[in-house]
C-alpha cells in the first residue's frame, strides 16, 4: 500500500464518519544529532518515525488523531477517531468553521543538497565535534561544546478536496559553544549563533562554516568577557549584528503577525498580537527602512518548502512594506475567520502533530548600508551580537533581550569589548527608529522555535542583517 | 503493530524481544531496549470555542548499544518484526563507526522499580466527550467572559530491560486544566488565569476554575503603570511554579553542578530557611527512568540547605556518585527533576477555586498578602530565559494579572512589568517572609505524554527586580 493510499483511507474513513472536509498527512522521519563535550561524544542518536494524521470538520468542529502504521486498516481508524474528536469539539461551538478556497493542487517538491547529510560517516562528524571542542578547551573554555542535527523528512498529503502533494525535505545544521566560568558567573560565545545555523541543506553547510577555523576565537572571547566592563547602562545608539537580528525579527515581527494569535486561538498559552487587523494596509510597524518578506521559497533557508501542510503552494508576500504593516502568516480557517484570502503559511511538527500557523521564512530585505559604514558612522553607540536570552511579552510588543557580546562604539570605531549587554524596547517604537540596514542578508535558521499545545517545535528561517537603531535603553541587569 | 501493543504483547514483552534481536546481533555488546506507549488528549479553546481537538497513540521502542568503546542509541515507531530487525540493523551498524565515548557509565544492574503509585482508570480512559465536558464548565462558569485554554489527559505505559538483566514495567496516567478568562476594557483586555493538575480527573472541577478565572480578569481591569524598581512581592503558586522550573534545570541538574555552571552548592545553606524542595516522581506512577534506574523521593533543599542534586548514569559516574535515578533519554539537558516541589511536612493541596475575596488565587495567597505593607502581586512569570546560569539571574515579564498590595490589601491592578532577577538571590537567607500553607499541583508543559509536574505553594518574597514597564 502507497503511502497516498494510506492517506486516503485516512480521508476516506473521516468522510464515511460525517466530515465534511477531511485531509492527512502520512510522514516518514529521520533524525540524527551528535554533541561532543570537552573533547568527547557525548551523545548519537539516529531516529525514526512515521504515521498518518488525520484532521477532520463535522459540523462546526474540528478533530484531529494521529496513528504510527501506515496500513489500510491503522488509517481508517485514525481518520474516524478524527471525526468523533470532531463530534465532541461541537460540544462548545457556535460559529460555523470554514476555510478559503484552495485549488486542488497535485504536485510533488524536493530541495536540493550537495552532499547528503545522512550519508557523511559518523566519524568523520565525530572528528569534527571533537576537534572543535578540544581546541576550544585548549584555548580555556571550561566548558565546550559542540553538535550537529540532521533531519531528513518524507511526506504524503491528500485532502478530500483533491490535493495530493508529496514532499521530501533535508535539513541540517550545526555549532560550537564555549563557556569561561568565573568568579559567580559564566560568560559564553557560541559560533555561529546561540544554537549553530541550520537551513534546508545538506552537510555542505556544516562543511562551510568551519567550526574548527572558528574554535579558537570562540574559546578566547569567552575568557575575555570574564574581565571585560560590563555593559553601561543607559540610553544609546545600538547596533545589532546580524544573528541578534534574526532573533530580534523572530519575536517582534514573526510572531506578531501570526493570524492565529491575532484572532485570539493563541490567547492562554503563546499570547495574542498587538496588532489590531483593522490597521491591515495602514499601519506603521517600521522606519521607511524596514521591509519584511514571509517566503518560503528561499533556496537552503530553514523555512522553505513547496507546499505548506494545507496543501498551498509556497509563494512569497510582503509583511511590511516601507515600514507599513500589509501582510499577516495565515492558514486557511484563520483567513476566512479574518476575510482574507490567502493562506500558505500553516506546518506541523510532524505526522502526530495538528498543523498550525507557523512562520516559514520571515526577514528584511536588504538595507543600502554595509555594517562597516554603519559603524563609521556612528560616534558613540554599543554593538551587540549573538543571542543569549530572550523575553517578550504576551501580546509580542516589550521586549527585553541579552547578547553574549558587546563592543563600545567611539568615534565610528569598534572600541572595548563589554560583557552581559542588555536592552529593552517597545516593538514599534524600536523599528520605527531603525535609521541604518546593512545589505549583508544572511538566512539564519532558527530550529527551536516553540508552539502549540500539545507542543510543536518549529523550523523557521530569518533572512537578516546588521542594522542601528536610535535612543535604545540598554544594560538593564539583575 | 503499535497501536495493538496492549492486546498482543505487553510492554515488557516487546522490550525483552527487542533486547533478544539486538543481543543475537552484537553478541557482548551493552544494551539497553525501551518501549513507550503515549495516548495524549487535548482539548484547546479559544475564543470560548473548542478549536484544536487532537489524540495520538503512539508506541516507540529504543534501543541503546555500547559496543568496543563506541555507544549510538536509535528509535523506531515500526514495532513489527522487519521493523524491529531494521532499528538493529541501523543501530548495529552506526556503533561500528562511532566515535569513541570514553565517559560510557555502563549499564543500570538489576534493581526494583521505585514504588509508584497505581493510576487513575477514569484519568487513563477520559474521553473527548469527558474534557469537553470539563471546558464546557469553565467557558459557561465565566460569566459571559471569553475564554481560552486546554485540557489535557495522557496515559503512558512502557518497559525498559537492558543485558545487565535489568527488566523493569510501569504505567502512569496525569490529567490537566489551563484556562483563561478576558475582561476587555476600554484600553485593552485584562486576563484571568485558573489551573489545576490532580491525579484524577474527576477532580478537574472546570466551574470551579472558570469561576476563579473570571474573578481575576474582573479585577484586573483597568491597570495604571507603577514605576519599575525593586519591590515586595507575593507569587502566586502558578508564578513560582517558573522558579522551580529554572531551579532544577540549571540548578540541581547534576550535569551543571559537574560542569560549574550551576548556582548550587551541596552541603550549603544557600536558601532561606523556609524552603524545602523535593522531586516526588512516584507520585505519577514513574518508578524507573529511561536508563532502567529506580526513582524516588529525592530531597534536593531540606529547610535552606541544598542536600542533593540529580543524576543520571553519566553524570553520577563523573561526580564519583550512583544515578539518583532522573536520566531523560540522553541529549545535552542532562538530568533534570521534573516532578518537584516544595514541601512541607502537612502542606496540602489547596481545594481548585477555593472561596477567597479578591483576586488571590486561594485562600493561602491571601493571607500573605495581608502580611505585606506595600509590594506586589504576581500571577505568572512568562517568557523567562536564563543570562546567566551561575547566578541564575532570568529575564522575563508578568502576566495574567498583577496588582498591587498596600497594607495588607489588594488595592489596585498594575500594567506587566519586566523584571532581571537571579532566582537564587531572590530566595537567599532571609528572603523568604512567608510561604503559603497549602500546594497547588501544576502542569509544567504539553509538550509529550511526560509532561512535567509541579507543586507549589505562593511566596512571600522580600524583593523582587522589576526593570521595566509598558512605557519602555
Amino acid at each position: 500500500m502507497s503511502q497516498f493510499e494510506v492517506a486516503e483511507a485516512a480521508v476516506h474513513a473521516a468522510i464515511d464518519a460525517g466530515a465534511t472536509y477531511a485531509d492527512a498527512r502520512v510522514m516518514e522521519r529521520r533524525y540524527e544529532s551528535m554533541s561532543a563535550r570537552n573533547g568527547e561524544i557525548e551523545h548519537l542518536g539516529q531516529h525514526g518515525d512515521a504515521g498518518v494524521g488525520v484532521r477532520a470538520l463535522v459540523g462546526s468542529g474540528w478533530g484531529f488523531f494521529a496513528l504510527p502504521e501506515l496500513d489500510d486498516a491503522t488509517a481508517r481508524t485514525a481518520g474516524a477517531r478524527a471525526a468523533e474528536i470532531a463530534v465532541a469539539s461541537a460540544q462548545v461551538s457556535r460559529r460555523a468553521a470554514n476555510l478559503v478556497p484552495s485549488e486542488a493542487v497535485v504536485g510533488s517538491w524536493s530541495n536540493d543538497v550537495e552532499i547528503d547529510p545522512i550519508e557523511v560517516s559518523l566519524a568523520d562528524k565525530g572528528d569534527l565535534l571533537v576537534g572543535a571542542t578540544a581546541t576550544m578547551r585548549e584555548h580555556g573554555a571550561d566548558v565546550a561544546e559542540g553538535h550537529y542535527q540532521i533531519w531528513e523528512t518524507a511526506k504524503w498529503f491528500v485532502s478530500s478536496e483533491g490535493h495530493r502533494i508529496d514532499q521530501h525535505v533535508r535539513e541540517a545544521g550545526a555549532g560550537i559553544a564555549a563557556t569561561a566560568i568565573g568568579d559567580g558567573e559564566t560568560q559564553r560565545r557560541s559560533y555561529p549563533a546561540m544554537r549553530g545555523q541550520y537551513g534546508t541543506r545538506g552537510w555542505e553547510l556544516v562543511r562551510d562554516l568551519d567550526l574548527l577555523g572558528n574554535a579558537a576565537r570562540v574559546a578566547d572571547e569567552a575568557r575575555a568577557l570574564l574581565s571585560a566592563p560590563p555593559c553601561p547602562s543607559g540610553e544609546t545608539t545600538l547596533v545589532l549584528g546580524p544573528e541578534q537580528m534574526a532573533l530580534q525579527i523572530h519575536e517582534s515581527v514573526g510572531h506578531a503577525i501570526e493570524l492565529d494569535r491575532i484572532l485570539g486561538w493563541e490567547a492562554a498559552y503563546a499570547g495574542t498580537s498587538w496588532l489590531d487587523l483593522g490597521q491591515l494596509g495602514s499601519m506603521r510597524y517600521g522606519s521607511e527602512l524596514m521591509n519584511i518578506t514571509i517566503d518560503p521559497t528561499i533556496p537552503g533557508a530553514l523555512g522553505s518548502f513547496g507546499f505548506d501542510d494545507e496543501g498551498t503552494p509556497a509563494a512569497a508576500r510582503d509583511a511590511v512594506r516601507d515600514g507599513t504593516w500589509v501582510g499577516v502568516l495565515a492558514g486557511r480557517d484563520s483567513a476566512s475567520v479574518a476575510g482574507l484570502d490567502y493562506a500558505g503559511s500553516v506546518r506541523s511538527e510532524g505526522w502526530a502533530r495538528l498543523p498550525m500557523v507557523r512562520m516559514t521564512n520571515v526577514g528584511l530585505e536588504p538595507g543600502p548600508h554595509t555594517l562597516e559604514e554603519i559603524i563609521a558612522a556612528t560616534d558613540d553607540g554599543i554593538f551587540m551580537d549573538t543571542n543569549r536570552s530572550w523575553s517578550i511579552d504576551d501580546r509580542r510588543l516589550n521586549f527585553q533581550f541579552g547578547c553574549e557580546v558587546g563592543y563600545e562604539i567611539k568615534n565610528g570605531q569598534l572600541g572595548r569589548l563589554l560583557r552581559n549587554p542588555t536592552y529593552t524596547g517597545i516593538g514599534p517604537t524600536f523599528w520605527q527608529s531603525m535609521d541604518m540596514l546593512s545589505s549583508e542578508l544572511e538566512p539564519w535558521g532558527t530550529p527551536n522555535c516553540g508552539k502549540g499545545q500539545p507542543g510543536q517545535v518549529g523550523h523557521t528561517g530569518h533572512p537578516a542583517a546588521p542594522a542601528r537603531f536610535q535612543g535604545i535603553r540598554v544594560g538593564v541587569r539583575a | 503493530m503499535g497501536t495493538a501493543v496492549g492486546f498482543t504483547l505487553t510492554e515488557l514483552d516487546l522490550a525483552a524481544r527487542l533486547l533478544e534481536t539486538a543481543q543475537r546481533a552484537l553478541p557482548g555488546a551493552e544494551i539497553e531496549a525501551t518501549v513507550d506507549r503515549n495516548r495524549l488528549s487535548l482539548t484547546r479553546f479559544a475564543n470560548s470555542v473548542i478549536h484544536q481537538n487532537v489524540g495520538e497513540d503512539t508506541t516507540t521502542v529504543g534501543l541503546r548499544v555500547h559496543a568496543d568503546g563506541r555507544t549510538t542509541a536509535g528509535s523506531s515507531t515500526a514495532l513489527d518484526d522487519a521493523g524491529m530487525a531494521a532499528l538493529v540493523e541501523r543501530t548495529v551498524l552506526a556503533v561500528r563507526v562511532a566515535p569513541l565515548d570514553p565517559g560510557w557509565p555502563g549499564l543500570a544492574p538489576s534493581a526494583e522499580p521505585g514504588a509508584a503509585a497505581a493510576i487513575d482508570e477514569a484519568t487513563a480512559n477520559a474521553t473527548p466527550a469527558d474534557r469537553a465536558g470539563v471546558v464546557r464548565a469553565f467557558v459557561d462558569a465565566a460569566g459571559g467572559l471569553e475564554t481560552a485554554g486546554y485540557c489535557l489527559t495522557n496515559h503512558w505505559s512502557g518497559a525498559f530491560a537492558n543485558s545487565a538483566g535489568q527488566a523493569v514495567a510501569g504505567e502512569s496516567a496525569q490529567c490537566g486544566f489551563d484556562g483563561i478568562a478576558r475582561r476587555p476594557w476600554h484600553g485593552g483586555i485584562a486576563d484571568g488565569v485558573a489551573r489545576h493538575a490532580p491525579l484524577r480527573f474527576a477532580e478537574l472541577d472546570g466551574a470551579a476554575l472558570g469561576a476563579r478565572a473570571a474573578t481575576k480578569a474582573n479585577a484586573a481591569v483597568d491597570p495604571f503603570e507603577l514605576a519599575p524598581e525593586r519591590y515586595e512581592v507575593v507569587l502566586e503558586p502558578t508564578a513560582v511554579a517558573d522558579l522551580l522550573q529554572s531551579l532544577v534545570a540549571f540548578g540541581f541538574n547534576g550535569k551543571t553542578v559537574n560542569d560549574g555552571r550551576s548556582c548550587v552548592r551541596v552541603g550549603e545553606a544557600q536558601f532561606d530557611s523556609a524552603i524545602t524542595i523535593v522531586d516526588d516522581p512516584l507520585a505519577v506512577g514513574l518508578g524507573y527512568d529511561t536508563e532502567g534506574s529506580p526513582r524516588q523521593s529525592l530531597l534536593l533543599v531540606d529547610a535552606g540547605t541544598t542536600v542533593a542534586v540529580t543524576h543520571d548514569r553519566r553524570t553520577a559516574a563523573e561526580a564519583g556518585t550512583v544515578s539518583s535515578g532522573h536520566a531523560l533519554g540522553g541529549g545535552p539537558f542532562g538530568p533534570v527533576a521534573i516532578h518537584a516541589g516544595f514541601d512541607s511536612p502537612g502542606r496540602a493541596e489547596a481545594p481548585p477555586g477555593a472561596e477567597v475575596e479578591g483576586p488571590a488565587a486561594d485562600a493561602s495567597v491571601a493571607a500573605l498578602v495581608a502580611g505585606v505593607e506595600r509590594g506586589v502581586l504576581v500571577t505568572d512569570l512568562w517568557y523567562t530565559r536564563t543570562l546567566d546560569p551561575r547566578q541564575l539571574s532570568v529575564t522575563g515579564l508578568t502576566r495574567n494579572g498583577v496588582w498591587l498590595i498596600e497594607h495588607g490589601e489588594v488595592t489596585r491592578p498594575l500594567r506587566n512589568f519586566r523584571f532581571t532577577q537571579s532566582y537564587a538571590q531572590a530566595l537567599m537567607p532571609g528572603a523568604v517572609l512567608g510561604v503559603g500553607d497549602t500546594v497547588s499541583p501544576l502542569l509544567g508543559d504539553t509538550y509529550s505524554a511526560g509532561s512535567p509536574r509541579w507543586s507549589t505553594p505562593a511566596l512571600h518574597l522580600a524583593s523582587w527586580n522589576f526593570t521595566g514597564g509598558a512605557s519602555g
